[in-house]
């Protein structure tokens, strides 16, 4: 079961179930950020966008709080598999779970838009279904999305192939154009991109599958 | 007790919202103006034993929820009985 | 406690209050002494132009409400539809004109955010938004803050919420540069025999407020705001402005869909203008009934709040509801999960009073129904402005042609009216939830409809606001039809079958006899336009007052269309999408240029007569775009409206949502003037392609539509010209145009 956690603010939720349940076919549960443990046979964890608790203070600051995020923090250390979208990855990089931080983005507004993303690896659970080097479309929304580390970090991050996903041009000012991130031990992953938009054809496309469907491979293979 | 902490972008984060603040003073008529940074200012009422411990509670939720030790430095700027 | 010191009550202070020495006498009439000071308060806000519709009821009563799948028309907070498979869709615009010229950040949001209040209070989840906005020229710095101020509060809002905004309309014109207008409309998804509705009955049954504190922000905001002309005062009115929360709403429209699951509430009403004195109000009017409340459980979040305070204020994002006896826990539990305040503040009764206590005494005690129902109703003289006839009489013959038509489509696409919207919906959340099937950028947005449990349907609705306030400004009569014509053309453009509408009608001061004329004719030519096109209006709002020293705005009848498409998998687009493929112009070029965009700026007149609206033609021609989508033998179709047929040619072939740009050759032999030709406005017309022409001229003569091929996409020019080897009028390759209507907007904000 696909654990997705519904902060106060939790806007992409519903979006997140319907590309797992309706288009992927993977059982998946809302799981209410007051909740202390994990439904027992969660599989995998979905942070979704939004702006959880208004953003208010900084994104994702008053989320990584919430209660169920020690039962993520112990999953996602136990090895479970965890995702971060948009919101979801502020709150990761809040929480200590992943490396860097979101800012502002460089023009100050927000951005909706498709944009261009390059898939920098195939040899993880988050991309085993796109290629390395493949060009990829998914549409990013988000007004506090440029991924910073200071220089140490990011040549750290780099130098362990933790960067997954990178703008082909850039639209927020990311460092190193990065727009998804993985933690060292493989199992965490943040991006800003919403891959859960983009998996119907009619609706944006559906290169949203090529991480969502790697995400679904990994726990099916996995329970087998 | 009231107190006061504020919290600022470190010096090697971009800051874009200081550097629209500049440009718009230029705009202004005043071109003296060579930068800005912006950060937030917290008005805290706590309740705490003593000045002692009040720096303690406040040093922690500074570096725990105020701020993000990996953008901002954080500042107790004062405390008052 | 201190006991209540309250101002001595009478005619002055009434006066004050903005009451007519009429109404004052009324009042004492209907209560046989004295009002209190708070009831004072309580008559001047459910009394003024903003609550009551005094000046336009009269005009109002006279619109289309009917249809046979109009499940709610006008009074409820919102108008229902039935869209099948028992769904319904909801849907309202209202303007936030007023407090977003004082504070266009915070205007614009908690107009968005009262529009999604009016449409979740039904019971539906909030699932698009469209905004209608204008302002006065971008070379004015002010209106450049203004524009930059409002789209920022409507995205921080909307993107917070999490519902999408999928389209709308923005232009500038000099006569909103006293008063810009902010229209927000949203739609709701709902079961439709889950509807809602602004209920108080039974008797004994507990009355909940849940949401946000209660402050002193916007006491008088909206209502007395909206209700008088702007001056030089109007700057002290500022600290009435109202701040909004879009979490605190997010976390509200979960709390109460959740609650509405149960069978828990009675009524539903969202505290709006006039706060807690109107919701409680209507709730009880609406039901016969009456209402017994305790201000002292109010949550408040200022100190030594008066009762005159509490019942006026206009803090957002609060609820008042009324819940079954005995159930009252369950709700309260149900707001106290999402965090929020939820507390029973008193019961209904049956004596038809509104009975209100504070520390103790009784500060309000009055009868419903004369204060909500029996609210004055004026019947304002009208005259038609001195001068129009002479205004709307052009002599085509005096206007010196288009010496150079290329040169004019660009300078048109250049224009901020008619250049790129992107700068402003690139920061709108144009996705979420899902189901943006076409978003902004098209004649409509489309949207897939889901249902409550997440599950997909093959009904999408379409969406389109519409005004042509040039048009309005020089005949309201048919500048209203030409609003309703286009706003349905636009949803049939995607293939929808237009349903019903919603509209916001923003005028001048309704004191003055050629305002209130205008009103008329607007009112008067939508309804005829409704009544042709089967298109009812169920919800909509009234803005007067949008005049500023004496200066009042061009008539804005703002229509917003709703249209039902099924499936919608096969829909049209406004783009060209292929090479090879024939262009079949729908409907006729006439030699009109009475109002045009290209009169204005290439004469600098704002004269003649503006195009002539046939209803009976627009209805054939959408019903054929509709039949022509179903078949399959139509995938393009863009109508022309601003900037003429060479402009939406132009959008045809360079405003792809993926910025790829595709060419036509297009050939013209119509025996009228070039310029009326290429940048006319005549209505009732479509540019379509498709791959069968033979057919799609035949389904044309079907409907009785005028339609003929006119050229053939390919290549990364458009050309237009007459057939044979004359040089053509218009030849340019498509990225320089785009390039120019891309910047149009960009080079005039980014200045600072």
């Amino acid at each position: 079961m696909f654990a997705v956690i519904q902060f106060p603010g939790s806007n992409d939720d519903r979006d997140t179930r319907f590309a797992l349940k309706s288009v992927l076919g993977a059982p998946s549960e809302l799981v209410w950020h007051k909740s202390v443990e994990l439904p027992s046979d969660t599989r995998a964890v979905l942070l979704p966008g939004g702006f959880s608790y208004g953003d208010y203070l900084r994104c994702g600051a008053m989320g990584r709080f919430s209660p169920v995020m020690g039962a993520v923090k112990r999953f996602a250390d136990a090895g479970g598999p965890v995702v971060g979208i948009c919101n979801g990855f502020q709150i990761l990089c809040e929480a200590g779970l992943l490396p860097g931080a979101l800012l502002r983005n460089r023009d100050l507004h927000f951005i909706c838009e498709t944009v261009a993303l390059r898939v920098e690896r195939s040899d993880t659970i988050f991309t085993s279904r796109a290629a390395a080097g493949q060009r990829i479309h998914i549409p990013i929304k988000h007004g506090e999305g440029a991924w910073f580390a200071e220089p140490e970090l990011l040549a750290r991050v780099e130098e362990r192939g933790q960067v997954l996903l990178r703008y082909c041009e850039n639209p927020n000012g990311a460092v190193a154009d990065v727009a998804g991130v993985m933690n060292e031990a493989g199992n965490v992953f943040g991006l800003m991109p919403h891959p859960e938009h983009a998996v119907e054809p009619a609706l944006g496309g559906t290169d949203g599958l090529l991480i969502l469907g790697s995400l679904v491979d990994a726990v099916t293979e996995g329970r087998k | 007790m009231k107190a006061v902490v504020t919290v600022m972008p470190k010096q090697e984060v971009l800051d874009p919202q200081g550097k629209a603040i500049q440009r718009a003073a230029g705009a202004l008529g005043h071109a003296g103006v060579q930068d800005v940074r912006q950060g937030k200012r917290f008005e805290i009422t706590l309740d705490a034993a003593d000045r002692e411990k009040a720096e303690a509670l406040l040093d922690e939720l500074a570096e725990k929820l105020l701020s993000n030790p990996v953008i901002e430095d954080f500042q107790v700027e004062s405390i008052e009985a | 406690m201190s006991a209540l010191r309250e101002p001595e009550v009478d005619l002055a202070l009434a006066r004050e209050h903005g009451l007519t020495d009429e109404e004052w006498r009324n009042i004492l009439e209907i209560l046989g002494r004295t009002p209190t000071f708070s009831e004072l308060g309580i008559f001047s806000v459910m009394w003024s132009e903003h609550c009551s519709y005094k000046s336009s009821k009269v005009h109002l009563k006279t619109l289309p409400v009917d249809g046979e799948h109009v499940l709610q028309g006008p009074g409820e907070n919102a108008g229902a539809v039935a869209i099948g498979d028992g769904l319904a869709v909801i849907f309202k615009i209202e303007s936030h004109n007023h407090p977003s010229y004082i504070e266009p950040r915070q205007g614009a949001a908690t107009g968005v955010g009262g529009i999604l209040r009016d449409i979740f209070t039904m019971g539906a989840r909030p699932v698009a938004s469209l905004d209608s906005i204008r302002f006065g020229p971008l070379d004015d710095a002010r209106h450049r803050f203004l524009l930059r101020g409002v789209v920022d509060g409507i995205g921080g809002y909307g993107n917070s919420v999490g519902v999408a905004t999928v389209g709308g309309e923005t232009q500038f014109h000099p006569c909103y540069r006293g008063n810009i207008l902010v229209n927000a409309f949203n739609l709701g998804v709902v079961e439709a025999d889950k509807i809602f509705k602004a209920r108080a009955s039974g008797a004994g049954n507990p009355v909940i407020y849940a949401g946000s504190k209660t402050g002193r922000d916007g006491i008088h905001g909206a209502s007395l705001l909206a209700s008088a002309e702007f001056d030089d005062t109007t700057e002290s009115k500022r600290p009435t402005v109202q701040v909004g929360d879009p979490f605190t709403e997010k976390c509200l429209i979960e709390a109460c869909l959740e609650l509405m699951k149960t069978d828990a509430v009675v009524g539903i009403q969202d505290m709006g203008a006039a706060g807690l004195t109107c919701s409680s109000f209507e709730m009880a009017s609406n039901s016969g009934t009456g209402i017994e409340m305790d201000l002292d459980r109010v949550p408040q979040r200022a100190e030594n709040m008066t009762p005159y305070e509490l019942l006026l204020s206009e803090s957002q994002e609060r609820m008042l509801l009324v819940a079954q006896a005995g159930r009252e826990d369950e709700v309260c539990e149900i707001f106290n999960r999402w965090d929020l305040d939820a507390v029973v503040v008193g019961r209904v009764t049956g004596d038809g009073r509104m009975r209100v206590r504070w520390h103790g005494e009784t500060v309000v005690d009055i009868p419903v129904d004369p204060v909500a129902r029996n609210s004055p109703e004026l019947r304002r003289p009208t005259s038609e402005p001195r001068g129009l006839r002479e205004q709307q009489k052009l002599d085509l013959t005096a206007v010196a042609p288009e010496e150079d038509p290329d040169e004019a489509l660009e300078a048109l696409l250049d224009t901020p009216n008619l250049g790129s919207k992107a700068w402003i919906w690139r920061q709108y959340d144009q996705l979420v939830q899902g189901n943006t099937v076409i978003g902004p950028g098209g004649d409509a947005a489309l949207v897939r409809i889901k249902r409550e449990d997440g599950s997909a349907t093959d009904k999408a609705v379409a969406l389109a606001v519409d005004c042509n306030p040039r048009f309005c400004a020089l005949d309201p009569y048919v500048g209203a039809q030409a609003a309703v014509a286009e706003a349905a053309r636009n949803v049939a453009c995607t293939g929808a079958r237009p349903l019903a509408l919603t509209n916001c009608l923003n005028f001048g001061n309704p004191e003055k006899p050629e305002i209130m004329w205008q009103f008329a004719e607007a009112v008067r030519g939508m309804g005829d336009a409704a009544r042709v096109l089967g298109t009812p209006v169920i919800s909509g709002n009234v803005s007067l007052y949008n005049e500023t020293d004496g200066q009042p705005i061009h008539p804005t009848p703002t229509i917003a269309m709703v249209g039902l498409l099924e499936p919608w998998e096969r829909h049209a687009v406004a783009h060209f999408r292929e090479a090879g493929r024939p262009v079949v112009l729908l409907g006729e070029n006439r030699e009109e240029l009475g109002g045009s965009e290209w009169l204005a700026l290439r004469r600098g007149v704002e004269g003649g007569a503006p195009p002539r609206v046939d209803l009976e033609a627009e209805a054939r021609l959408h019903d054929l775009l509709g039949r022509a989508v179903r078949v399959g033998l139509v995938d393009v179709a863009h109508d022309v409206s601003d900037g003429g047929l060479a402009v939406a040619l132009a959008e045809c072939t360079f405003s792809a949502p993926d910025g790829a740009a595709l060419g036509a050759r297009i050939e013209l032999d119509d025996g009228i003037r070039v310029d009326a030709l290429l940048f006319g406005e005549s209505t009732g017309r479509v540019v379509t392609t498709t791959d069968d022409p033979v057919g799609l001229l035949e389904l044309a003569a079907e409907h009785a539509v005028p339609a003929r091929a006119i050229g053939v996409t390919g290549g990364d020019r458009l050309r237009i010209g007459r057939p044979g080897g004359a040089p053509p009028w218009i030849d340019r390759p498509v990225s320089e145009l785009r390039d120019v209507w891309a910047a149009a907007l960009p080079r005039r904000l980014e200045v600072e």
